[in-house]
């Protein structure tokens, strides 16, 4: 009677150990794959990432590169375009207004800088009399942008007279192209 | 022998005699619109000891003598080859000189010279005579060295225009211009007939408008050396002065005769006034209060008249202000566009350029208004004419030749000719006071 128990308390022994190592081994292989499998996930999660970033960066860069030539090329007009006066005159036209109001807003875009107005002429007339007019000319162009709104202390003035033609020739052509204001920028 | 000496005694004597013992007579009515040339003979100068440096100076110094009284405009010079007499042979005083030979040729009045030349020192006799006459009607004996020919000469002419005319010559005068030269504009001076021309600034940037003060002493201008149109007021010898650095332009400076003081027009204010200075470049008083370009000061000899380019009936014209009361009055209403204003010395015309059928012209019109005349015509671009001192002259600018040019024409507009060419373009003439140190 006694050896029988003592047996089947053996085998039950046994079988609870060996139920361990079934049950620790479904664990520890369940375990195994769980990281592995987060890692898959982690990387494609990391891919993703990247190729949103990727289309926001060279997005971001591309409207920046828009910008800054659209900048530039704000810039260069302003510097580039003139605005133009008749004969023996300083007075603005519409077109010239028109030129100084875009300037105006170039300039409002612009706060930091500031600029020198050359008042020009042509060739016909004295040397004398034109470096009044070309003062006239700077200046009404001044004036007209201080009332635009720009701060007075951002512009500066300049007159050349008839020392520095933007074209040489002496016909009505040239003429009508040296009779101008320029700016440029300090 | 003795007569020689006599004659030097005679000729000591009527150096020594005070000018009221001559008779003086009217050779040259200055005024007269329709100057007749005086007929003169310039013979070579006699080389008293027959020396080859007496030759050389005496060719050299009787051709100068001929030239400088054919700068005046006053004379017809009579040509050599048609002399019945060599002073130069025959004798160079009264006794020797037979007059008739003289006035056979046309000639009224005759010069002659003697030369002696030892080393590097030079003496020389020389005597005015009046052919007709029959007499010396001045007479002078210089001593010098033999490098002082052309001063000699110069101080002679002086003499000669001031007995014939009673007026005090250009000969110690000089013409400021702008020239382009180096690449750049900048001031240069030369002689009175165009020789010595030399650099006064050496700014490398525009510079304009030179004007002497009545010293001679000093020269003002506008220069864009620092960027912009500053008027410089500079001591020619001493190269100190002041600059006037006003916001907008400083330009077409002026002095005011006999006077440490100058007018300018300056735009300050946003409108370009004239303004009255000091010599140190501080503002005095503002004379002209138009809205519109106020430009181009020139004053009358006595200083009291201003006359100016303004702008303030719509075309550039030339007006004339009264400094003491201020008020303005118009003097040209023919042509739109009438300006760089000079006051002739004489005190009673302008000279102003005028636009005429699409070209300048120099035009001269009585201080009163009358009396308009065109001097120049059909010449290109005439511009900035500037009086001699004696108000004999006129020097201006002109396009005639293709550059530009300075020119020289007497005060009616006769005898136009170039009084010099450099490299470059020559504008802006501005004719000094009477003597002007070398």
């Amino acid at each position: 009677m006694r050896k029988k128990t003592v047996g089947n308390l053996f085998v039950l022994i046994l079988v609870c150990v060996g139920l361990m190592f079934v049950v620790s081994c479904a664990q520890t292989e369940v375990q195994s794959t769980s990281p592995e499998d987060t890692q898959a996930e982690e990387a494609v999660q990391e891919e993703e990432i990247q190729a949103e970033d990727d289309d926001a960066a060279a997005q971001a860069a591309l409207e920046e590169e828009a910008l800054a030539r659209e900048k530039a090329n704000a810039r260069a007009m302003f510097v580039s375009e003139n605005i133009y006066f008749d004969y023996d005159d300083s007075s603005l036209d519409d077109m010239a207004r028109e030129i100084l109001k875009q300037k105006a807003e170039w300039l409002n875009d612009n706060p930091d800088v500031s600029v020198v107005i050359e008042g020009h002429c042509d060739e016909r007339g004295t040397t004398e009399y034109n470096l009044a007019l070309g003062d006239r000319r700077a200046e009404s162009t001044r004036s007209y942008l201080i009332d635009l709104g720009i701060a007075p202390s951002r512009l500066e003035k300049i007159s050349y007279g008839e020392e520095m033609p933007a074209v040489q020739g002496s016909n009505e052509d040239a003429w009508a192209k040296n009779r101008r204001a320029a700016f440029t920028i300090k | 022998m003795k007569k020689k000496s006599i004659n030097l005694i005679l000729f000591i004597i009527l150096l020594a005699l005070p000018e009221s013992v001559y008779a003086t007579y009217d050779y040259i009515d200055i005024t007269s619109p329709y100057l007749r040339k005086l007929p003169i003979a310039v013979p070579v100068f006699r080389d008293m000891t027959g020396s080859s440096d007496e030759q050389i100076f005496s060719d050299a110094a009787s051709n100068l003598l001929s030239e400088t009284l054919d700068f005046t405009g006053y004379f017809k010079i009579i040509s050599r080859e048609a002399y019945l007499e060599y002073p130069r042979e025959k004798g160079i005083t009264e006794l020797k000189l037979n007059f008739r030979n003289w006035t056979g040729i046309g000639s009224e009045l005759l010069i002659t010279g003697g030369v002696w030349v030892t080393g590097d020192k030079v003496k020389i006799e020389l005597r005015l005579f009046d052919t007709f006459k029959e007499r010396m009607i001045l007479g002078k004996l210089y001593k010098g060295s033999v490098s002082d020919q052309r001063r000699i000469i110069r101080k002679f002419c002086g003499e000669v225009i001031y007995k014939l005319t009673g007026s005090q010559g250009i000969f110690s005068s000089k013409i400021a211009f702008v020239s382009t030269g180096t690449g750049n504009k900048e001031i240069y001076t030369c002689d009175f007939d165009g020789f010595n021309p030399r650099r006064l600034t050496n700014n490398k940037a525009i510079t304009l408008s030179p004007a002497w003060s009545s010293d001679g002493k000093w020269m003002a201008y506008t220069s864009y050396a620092r960027g912009k149109p500053h008027l410089y007021i500079k001591n020619i010898k001493e190269k100190r002065g002041t600059v006037v650095a006003k916001p907008g332009v400083n330009i077409t400076p002026a002095w005011v005769p006999g006077q440490f003081s100058l007018a300018a027009t300056l735009s300050f204010t946003g409108d370009p006034e004239i303004y009255m200075l000091t010599g140190t470049g501080k503002i005095i008083k503002r004379l002209t209060h138009m809205w519109g370009i106020d430009v181009s000061p020139t004053f009358s000899p006595d200083g009291k008249q201003m006359a100016f380019v303004s702008k303030r009936s719509g075309t550039p014209q030339i007006y004339i202000q009264n400094l003491d009361t201020g008020i303005a009055r118009r003097l040209t209403f023919e042509g739109q566009y009438n300006t760089t204003p000079s006051w002739s010395p004489r005190g009673d015309k302008i000279a102003y350029s005028s636009l005429n059928n699409g070209q300048f012209d120099v035009y001269v019109i009585d201080v009163s208004g009358q009396n308009l005349r065109g001097l120049t015509e059909n010449a290109g671009d005439n511009e900035s004419p500037t009086w001699s001192p004696d108000g004999s002259l006129i020097a201006f600018s002109t396009s005639r030749e293709g550059k530009s040019r300075i020119y020289v024409m007497t005060a009616y507009g006769t005898e136009q000719r170039r009084l010099l060419k450099l490299p470059g373009e020559q504008t802006n003439p501005k004719w000094s006071p009477k003597n002007v140190d070398n």
